[in-house]
């Protein structure tokens, strides 16, 4: 019968004991590590986490287009029986049990299992791809705690070491590892640099590459695999739990900025090893800084910024744009109104009025006036009354003969109730080309159908 | 002696709290798709956890229930701020915020373990139920029942108590809510119940579960929990309700059965007991995989058997018409090879034998032909076949020369096609009803 003692998990007991402080390094100190002087270690763990990043953003693009962000996460949390069962069986093999090469070969191993179990829940049971994935992710993960636990009551020897594989410690790394960890990273670059033109096809539309005579499970499958070299050789430096991110958040902060595929790796892979390099170099300066964790921080911060700040798809730019549209076609309004009560200029009090009844805030109400100012179409305006400018006049015009035409298209051939038209009219006529209005003029006059006068008898 | 109160009892108590109450509350992510949700919350709870640490300098359960349910609900509100502002993909969306969320919770912990604490990244994943040991245990099962056993529970289990019996409430109380928002929130929402809202109850209720959960059994046994029940049960039943009683007792098989696998099989081996957080979930992916495969609805095996034995009926059907239709040519006899030839399979002699067997057809010096009773189930197929096709050219407006594959499929399945004329589109006799003579 052997000693049934409770195990207890205290990693942190040292922690305890000495006192730690959050010292800031001397400046000196700072400039040598960030230009890779401190020291030919550090150097190059700073050196190989860059890499990793580069090949993670570039590799992570893929997987991102593919849809498969979160099967990374299975498959890194897969990765951890392969290492504890490595470590176990590497002896009997006659293998250095605590060899790198060895447990990376072991991570791979189940991480690629857990791949496979996903396909196959998602093949043979009615489970959706979410299900599936969380558990391979949590019954892998929680065969390798087993594992670990085992390790550490059973195994001879020390088995410290193999708990850094979960949150990571690339400051300890040893040169050899780091060489390793590199030169995957670097194969998994050239691989996907030299196969972009068939990941790209397979990721935008497969069902063309198939037809196309393309061995799209195949380019699938390899894909798959480096995906698998990013994740495995990045275990010990990031850790299994946050190695995931360094795939998904730099494709993800790229996307915001490009919609072309060899831009976005580059930017992607830009990000990634921005974020490796500054991950590593910072846990090199601070003793209590992890390098995933800070990594995954920095990848964030660029994350938050380009979904705020990019120019096309950022979020204030599209709120911008969607004032801007609200705006315009509020001014539209404005001036149409002008022009049907055949005036020249608008008292305040008919602005007050309109103003309510489009329900327009106050600030909304100033935010169309400096528009329709900027654009010439408003003029000085008096406590009374706001001068209407003659560009101002004919824009309201156009507006005006636009819903007219439009209204008279609807009932005449789309075979809308007259009642119903205006409605959606009122959405439509800011939005009509000059192509449109002249063939929309084409078939009305051909049906008969009378129309306002053109422009040039408005002048 | 194999369970022992003092060592096993309030561990063994925590596990299954948990995981009844996380495997209760996952039925209803399983439905909305949102399992990956279970797995985002049990990660970003990390820095709620330890932001309210350092806020409020005590490990109180409340306060870390409050951190944790309030990071547990900005999670919710940020991946779906990603997935809408910043129009990314969900699983893309889920992974960016809770990496970024347990990023900062691994920083943060650090900063909090230089203040001398023992909380610990370490922990957080493996759970700590073996450290619910009971020093002053009593030595029998009858010793329980006194005052200092009300004493001596640990609080996880008190907590865990708490949020199952108010789980438990939410799921009662609001079980046809919960049921309406689940299957089409769409028609909740219409309907006057803000489904928004419900989800963000339910939210709110898988961060506490995960958080009382966390301290005694790891957030990964948490995330197994949340799924490996419900999906277990899933594949067992078609009914909401049976899914969740089913799911819990599952739970509670897995967390018992789990829990002594990690503490009796390495006895057997002559080895120390292992992290039984860990066993637990391997445990509850042992019992699904076995589902997936048993089940006798949806499981693999059945779902075989179903299909050889359909596709055995069918052959069995379509040899019995073949040797109808060469009677009709005045053929009443075929060899073998004929048969081969006539029903394109190149290995007919299963089949005959099975045919002969049950008496369908009768051999005699190597040719085959049809018994009485081969003859009436042969009638009925024919007749079925003619009949559709009748059917499909006179009702569906199909040409005459495109009906033979349609009416094939249709002559083995049950429904009985509408009475017709006397002959088919091809000018075929139908035959007459074996049954209705």
């Amino acid at each position: 019968m052997p000693l049934r003692i409770p195990i207890l998990f205290h990693a942190n007991m040292q922690h305890s004991i000495q006192e730690v402080t959050d010292e800031w390094p001397r400046m000196s100190e700072i400039i040598e590590t960030v230009t890779f002087r401190a020291g030919y270690n550090t150097g190059m763990v700073i050196g190989g986490t860059a890499l990793l990043g580069l090949a993670a953003g570039i590799i992570g693009v893929f997987a991102l287009l593919r849809k498969r962000s979160l099967m990374t996460d299975a498959l890194s949390h897969a990765t951890l029986p392969g290492i504890t069962l490595a470590f176990l069986f590497a002896g009997t093999f006659g293998l250095e049990s605590k060899s790198l090469p060895v447990l990376l070969v072991g991570a791979s191993v189940t991480g690629v299992l857990g791949v496979i179990c996903v396909q196959l829940i998602l093949h043979h049971t009615r489970l959706r791809e979410d299900a599936a994935i969380g558990i391979v992710l949590s019954v892998f993960f929680g065969a390798g705690i087993v594992g670990l636990s085992y390790i550490q009551a059973n195994a001879p020897g020390d088995s410290g070491g193999l708990n850094h594989f979960i949150y990571g410690q690339a400051a300890t790394m040893r040169v050899g590892d780091v060489v390793l960890m590199g030169s995957i990273a670097l194969v998994a670059i050239m691989a996907t640099l030299l196969f972009m033109k068939e990941f790209a096809i397979v990721c935008f539309n497969d069902a063309f590459a198939r037809v196309d005579g393309w061995p799209v499970g195949l380019v699938d499958l390899f894909m798959m695999a480096l995906v698998v070299l990013v994740t495995v050789a990045g275990l010990q430096a990031v850790g299994l739990i946050l190695v995931v991110s360094m795939l998904i958040i730099p494709p993800v902060a790229a996307r915001f900025w490009t919609d072309r595929l060899s831009v976005l790796v580059l930017i992607s892979g830009i990000i990634g090893a921005t974020s490796g390099y500054l991950g590593a170099t910072v846990s090199a300066l601070f003793p209590r800084k992890p390098a995933g964790a800070v990594i995954v921080l920095t990848a964030g911060c660029i994350f938050v910024l380009s979904m705020f700040l990019a120019p096309k798809r950022g979020v204030f730019a599209h709120a911008i744009r969607r004032v801007s549209v609200r705006v315009k076609v509020a001014g539209d309004h404005l001036l149409e109104h002008v022009y049907e009560s055949r005036q020249s200029t608008l008292t305040s009090d008919d602005f007050a009025n309109f103003a309510r009844m489009q329900g327009w805030s106050p600030l909304f109400q100033l935010l169309i006036r400096f528009a329709l100012r900027r654009e010439n179409m408003l003029g000085s305006k008096t406590r009374r009354e706001i001068r209407v400018t003659e560009a101002g006049l004919e824009r309201g015009a156009r507006v005006s003969r636009n819903h007219a035409l439009w209204e008279q298209y609807l009932v005449s051939h789309a075979d809308i109730a007259p009642s119903h038209v205006d409605w959606s009219v009122d959405m439509v006529e800011h939005v009509l080309s000059d192509e449109l209005i002249h063939e929309l003029e084409t078939a009305l006059r051909n049906q008969g159908v009378d129309f306002p006068p053109s422009l040039e008898g408005v002048g | 002696m194999y369970f022992d109160l003092a060592l096993d009892l309030f561990p063994l108590l925590a596990a299954a709290l948990a995981a009844v109450c996380c495997g209760l509350l996952g039925n209803f992510l399983l439905l909305r798709k949102q399992s990956m949700m279970g797995d985002a919350i049990s990660h970003s709870v990390l820095p709620g956890l330890v932001i309210a640490f350092l806020i409020a300098s005590t490990r109180s359960p409340l306060v870390m229930l409050v951190g944790a349910t309030i990071a547990g609900v900005v999670t919710v509100v940020l991946v779906e701020f990603v997935k809408r502002f910043g129009k990314v993909e969900p699983g893309a969306a889920m992974g960016v915020v809770f990496s970024i969320l347990f990023a900062l919770g691994v920083l943060l912990i650090e900063k909090a373990a230089v203040r001398h604490v023992d909380l610990d990244a370490e922990c957080v994943l493996h759970g700590q139920l073996e450290t619910l040991v009971w020093y002053s245990a009593p030595a029998t099962i009858s010793g329980l029942w006194s005052v200092e056993t009300l004493d001596a529970i640990p609080r996880q289990i008190i907590t865990l108590t708490i949020i199952l019996i108010l789980a438990i409430g939410f799921v009662s109380l609001l079980f046809k809510e919960l049921r309406l928002a689940s299957f089409d929130p769409a028609l909740a929402t219409t309907l006057g119940f803000n489904s928004t809202l419900l989800h963000y109850l339910l939210m709110i209720f898988v961060a506490a579960a995960t958080v009382a959960s966390f301290e005694a059994v790891g957030s990964i046994l948490v995330i197994a929990m949340l799924i490996c029940p419900g999906a277990t049960a899933r594949l067992l039943t078609d009914r909401l309700r049976t899914q969740i009683v089913l799911s819990v007792l599952i739970a509670l098989f897995t967390a018992v059965g789990g829990y002594f696998s990690a503490t009796i099989i390495p006895g057997w081996f002559g080895r120390d007991t292992v992290n039984a957080a860990g066993s637990i979930t391997v445990f509850s992916g042992l019992v699904l995989s076995l589902t997936i495969i048993i089940s006798p609805s949806h499981g693999i095996l059945s779902r075989m058997i179903r299909r050889i034995r359909l596709s055995s009926r069918v052959a069995l059907d379509d040899l019995l018409a073949t040797m109808y239709r060469a009677q009709e040519q005045a053929q009443a006899e075929m060899s073998a090879s004929d048969i081969s030839d006539a029903i394109l399979r190149s290995k007919p002699q299963p089949l005959l034998n099975r045919a002969v067997k049950r008496a369908l057809i009768q051999r005699h010096r190597g040719m085959y032909s049809l018994t009485e009773k081969g003859q009436c189930a042969a009638r009925s197929i024919v007749r079925r076949h003619r009949l559709w096709e009748h059917y499909l050219v006179d009702q569906a407006g199909l040409a005459p020369d495109h009906v033979h594959e349609t009416a094939e499929r249709l002559e083995h399945l049950p429904p009985v096609p509408p009475a017709g004329p006397q002959t088919d589109p091809q000018g075929k006799v139908i035959p007459d009803d074996p049954q209705v003579p």
